[in-house]
């Protein structure tokens, strides 16, 4: 359920770098025409190290993202209110364990191993998207990570199906179409609580929605002039949509559905602009953005905690597996 | 960091129904062949894609050389004759 | 707040309630893994696993809650009972504790699961026995999924041997609830609904041993300790974990979901 452009928070250097040989520059320039041409890259076929690098960190940030993604939700497994939302919640927080899973293995096409990732994320070297550290504090927000969190990752992500690194690419079409129910299932949860529910549960998804309207639009990253890096990521067709159209969009289309659902979002300078053909939309507010991308969200620290305690818990077991399968190892080979 | 006790990746291929070739579908970390048969499951098989898996180890994969593309496959490029379109047959026997 | 609902007396009732809520709260504590798992893989399968009991525990419920002449539905039974009316034996409810507890719980209570399912395709409540046909496939996988497991981390390090056995010794305390018969198993036997708990025990114990044997585990003592969960009176940890399964139900009445 990732998103947030984050090749925005770390720029690599240059569009080219110094090319040492001829060799390189005729390499580079073979790259350049099948990107040009719309070709796909392999993991094993030449690229320039900006691009493997550029890939590397989005794609791990994106794995990061996913299952630290698991942890908001996961809170309310336990705690769902019927047997058939638990099952619902349970499967659509898995499969956010599968996403990261897809993209872990896209990224390890690269050359570096998923433990070395996840020793990025659990010092905290790696990003993932700040979305996740914002807390869960009642059921309805469930509902509204759902609707909107997937809503604007599913609009960042479809992009992405057609981004030239074809493992991406491929992982990401797997993705997209396994998160085609996550978006639908919180849409339907609120509408079942506006439609069907009480006055407190009414409050209750007014309040949520309140809280994740800003965020969420600070997912789609910084406004278009502020991102520098944008230029280069769309020739390699790891981001084909600028921010703000991407956010725009998504925008016109929350719009439309908090009617049909009954909710406002918490913003006055909401107002259809005729001329345009969209809704114009309040400033947002960056230094919150850029104050929990540099760690000082509401649940930053017990985001990471999670992460490394599970695994930190699960050494050794994973040691174990390890053991007992060398051992068997021996006595085939003996 | 160290990696060598990173679990071995696996190439995961499902066959999603019977009468259809086995299909690459992703990988997998799994310590022995029974594990990642079952991750392979747990992981490519939530929604009834599956019906058959194969697992194989990543590093026992022989792949060819992206660069000799050129040679192994382009050779093909011009024995039109081995297509059925390369041959016009009178429309009284073109269903041949 | 809403009150509890309240469960009428009846030994088959009873009988289907400690298998609905067998799988129920197992369910329950599996689910609580997702996103804690020892590796993503891991995460992932335990995950499936109980979507499946969840799966199971639902169908019961359901069909419970048809039999209790009461027309009480799955979420009813699930979040609306007081503690002493669920009847699951203790050992599904204690908490997830480390890697090698799940494991050794999984496989003592998938293995007699299947079994339990196994004998139930003949019960002469043909829908019963639909749920069983079904719950079966999903069961022996949850078994053999356990006893690779626990065979990993059996004969695995010093440390996973370690937790295995402490694990174990915990486990095996309340391995008699599982196997003594009361006038739930009488009523039950009597009208072909299923078979007596204790008929499990010696299939139970022989594939239980064969996996310890493999994992290189010593079969623990028989206990003098009795729990007594699927009579109603629990462990401590019961009531944290319904307050925390039922929170929403209880504080939203009338609510929809």
């Amino acid at each position: 359920m990732y998103t947030q452009a984050m090749d925005t928070l770390r720029e690599e250097g240059g569009d080219k770098p110094a090319l040492r040989t001829a060799e390189e520059a005729q390499l580079q320039q073979r790259f350049d025409n099948r990107i040009d041409a719309g070709e796909f890259i392999e993991a094993k076929d030449w690229m320039p190290e900006n691009y493997r690098k550029t890939l590397l960190r989005q794609i791990s940030q994106h794995a990061h993202s996913e299952i630290v993604g698991m942890l908001p939700e996961g809170n309310w497994i336990t705690r769902a209110p019927t047997l058939k939302r638990k099952a619902i919640l349970l499967a659509k927080v898995q499969d956010e364990g599968g996403h990261g899973l897809y993209l872990y293995a896209a990224a390890e096409t690269l050359g570096t191993s998923r433990d070395q990732m996840l020793d990025a994320l659990h010092s905290g070297k790696a990003k993932y998207s700040s979305i996740f550290n914002y807390p869960t504090l009642t059921w309805a927000d469930v509902g509204a990570i759902g609707w909107l969190v997937d809503g604007a990752a599913i609009m960042n992500q479809v992009p992405i199906c057609r981004c030239s690194f074809a493992p991406y690419a491929r992982a990401m079409v797997r993705i997209c179409r396994e998160e085609s129910f996550h978006q639908r299932q919180g849409y339907d949860s609120l509408l079942v609580m506006m439609k069907e529910g009480t006055e407190a549960q009414r409050a209750m998804v007014q309040e949520a929605v309140n809280r994740w309207w800003w965020p969420c639009l600070m997912m789609f990253g910084p406004p278009d002039d502020q991102s520098p890096n944008s230029v280069q990521g769309m020739r390699w067709g790891i981001k084909r949509v600028s921010n703000d159209t991407l956010r725009q969009k998504f925008v016109d289309a929350a719009m439309q559905q908090a009617e049909v659902l009954g909710v406002t979002f918490p913003d006055p300078d909401l107002r259809w602009n005729e001329a345009t053909g969209h809704w114009d939309y309040g400033a947002i507010d960056w230094s919150e953005f850029w104050r929990v991308v540099g760690g000082e969200g509401p649940c930053n620290r017990e985001r990471l905690a999670a992460r490394v305690r599970a695994w930190e818990e699960g050494e050794w077991v994973r040691e174990a597996a390890l053991a007992h399968a060398r051992k068997f190892d021996l006595k085939e080979a003996a | 960091m160290s990696t060598e006790n990173e679990w071995p990746l696996w190439e995961v291929f499902v066959r999603t129904k019977a009468g259809l070739d086995h299909k690459h579908c992703g990988s997998l970390h799994a310590a022995d062949p029974k594990m990642a048969l079952q991750m392979a499951r747990d992981v490519y098989t939530r929604r009834q894609e599956g019906s058959s898996v194969w697992v194989v180890r990543s590093d026992q994969i022989v792949a060819s050389d992206p660069s000799d593309k050129d040679m192994l496959f382009d050779p093909a490029e011009d024995k039109v004759y081995r297509h059925p379109t390369f041959y016009k047959l009178p429309d009284s026997v073109d269903h041949m | 707040m809403i009150s509890s609902i309240k469960i009428p007396a009846a030994p088959e009732l009873s009988y289907l309630l400690r298998l609905a809520d067998t799988c129920l709260i197992s369910g329950q504590r599996l689910g609580e893994w997702c996103g804690h798992g020892p590796i993503l893989e891991e995460d992932i399968a335990l995950s499936n696993m109980a979507l499946d009991l969840i799966g199971q525990s639902r169908a019961l419920l359901t069909l419970a809650g048809q039999r209790s002449g009461e027309s009480f539905d799955e979420d009813q039974l699930a979040f609306l009972r007081d503690e002493i009316d669920y009847r699951n034996p203790t050992l599904a409810e204690l908490p997830r504790g480390d890697f090698a507890f799940t494991i050794l719980r999984n496989l003592v209570l998938s293995t007699w699961l299947k079994l339990m399912w196994e004998r139930l395709r003949d019960s002469s409540d043909a829908e019963l026995a639909a749920i069983a046909g079904k719950a079966l496939k999903e069961a022996r996988y949850h078994q053999q999924h356990a006893a690779d497991w626990a065979v990993r981390l059996g004969d695995g390090t010093d440390e996973s041997h370690r937790r295995c056995e402490a694990a174990l010794a915990q486990v095996w305390l309340y391995i008699p609830e599982l196997f003594e018969d009361d006038a739930v198993d009488a009523a039950a036997t009597a009208a072909g609904l299923g078979p007596a708990w204790s008929q499990l025990q010696e299939p139970w114990l022989a594939e239980i041993g064969e996996v310890l044997g493999e994992a290189k585990l010593a079969v623990p003592p028989a206990p003098t300790f009795r729990s007594s969960g699927k009579r109603g009176l629990h462990s401590e940890h019961m009531g944290y974990l319904l307050a925390e399964m039922q929170y929403l139900q209880r504080a939203y009445p009338g609510g929809a979901w």
